[in-house]
């Protein structure tokens, strides 16, 4: 398998003149692609979702841009929809984010050195698309260089991507009714799979993996995705204690 | 304009937590189990999400065979497994999803 830098320095030979910082902006787009493809009918179905609700377009596209969260966008219109008060969708999206501080802290030693700016403005785009495909990198290539352009390329797919589809759903959920049963979420799920399976190596991380699914599908009906958070953090030290003892001196 | 509110709160609430440990890096140095912790981040937290998408539909859990996404996980896990290709993973699964929708 060749690597997706290679294959685009083979169809566009003037990447090789690109400089490095270019060329891992691109890089970072080209590798988080296969996810945002996945992301895209969520998006779709976002703004259909959104227009069959009621919710204006400036509203739909304005809380596609400012929030920039899948799961957290589709909660919210759900509950707006059942007249839910706006403190309970205030803190139930909260809860749901507590995912992405997991993200920001595996991701902490890596940005330490990061100025401020570039932290702040870096830290809005982090979705699990982006997270995923940076930790892979990361995971991949340890100590190369330049990995706040890999990440700037990943987020702002991600980003003209997502506002892109729900835009595209808000127009088309008018004319394409049940739009939403279509079953497109496959998509996200299958690319999740992608990702996760080739960094199950040590038998850690498969005890992990297993925890991870076994819990959250005793815990599904706890309110508020609780159970989500309940089960990553159980399985987390599950995960830990088994490398702890598998390892024979640390 | 109480739409435009609750997306000024949820942007509040979405960023914090993607921003606070950034802001604190560099500064605090986590405790080394802390940090060992976070190694397994990936792999608990997107196992959990593709756990739930894949095996509750309609809000109830779905062993049968008719629960396609189900399906399509398992083979695109598979195919995961031998090949280690993210978009071959994701083609196989959309397939299989299709193709069952389409002729079972």
């Amino acid at each position: 398998m060749r690597s997706p830098l290679f294959m685009m320095g083979r169809c566009f030979p003037e990447t090789y003149l690109m400089n490095y910082r270019t060329r891992q902006f691109w890089l970072g787009a080209l590798e988080t692609l296969p996810l945002i493809l996945a992301a895209f009918p969520f998006g779709i179905v976002f703004g259909a979702l959104a227009n069959s609700n009621g919710l204006t377009f400036a509203i739909t596209a304005g809380m596609s841009s400012m929030v920039f969260a899948g799961a957290s966008q589709f909660i919210a219109i759900t509950l707006l929809a059942n007249g839910t008060a706006l403190p309970v969708i205030v803190l139930t999206v909260f809860i749901i984010n507590l995912r992405q501080m997991l993200y920001s802290a595996n991701l902490m030693h890596h940005v330490a050195h990061w100025p401020r700016f570039v932290r702040a403005v870096l830290a809005f785009w982090l979705t699990d698309e982006t997270f995923a495909t940076v930790s892979d990198r990361i995971n991949r290539h340890p100590e190369e260089p330049g990995l706040r352009w890999f990440y700037l390329g990943s987020a702002l797919f991600m980003y003209s991507f997502w506002l892109f589809s729900t835009i595209l759903g808000y127009t088309l959920g008018s004319q394409i009714p049940g739009l939403s049963d279509w079953g497109l979420d496959v998509a996200m799920i299958v690319a999740l799979v992608g990702i996760v399976t080739p960094a199950l190596k040590l038998r850690a991380d498969w005890a992990c993996a297993a925890v991870a699914f076994i819990s959250s599908l005793l815990t599904f009906d706890w309110p508020q995705q609780s159970g989500l958070l309940f089960s990553s953090i159980l399985a987390i030290c599950v995960g830990m204690l088994l490398s702890r003892s598998g390892k024979t001196n640390e | 304009m109480n739409e435009w509110l609750l997306i000024f709160f949820m942007a509040a609430v979405t960023y914090l937590p993607r921003y606070l440990p950034f802001a604190l890096a560099g500064k605090i140095r986590l405790p080394q189990t802390l940090e060992r912790a976070l190694d397994y981040v990936p792999i608990a937290v997107l196992t959990a999400i593709i756990a739930q998408a894949s095996m509750i539909r309609q809000g109830e859990l779905d062993f049968s065979l008719t629960n396609y996404h189900a399906l399509a996980a398992l083979a695109a896990f598979l195919v995961a497994i031998i090949w280690r290709n993210l978009l071959l993973t994701i083609v196989v699964g959309l397939v299989c999803f299709t193709a069952l929708r389409l002729l079972v």
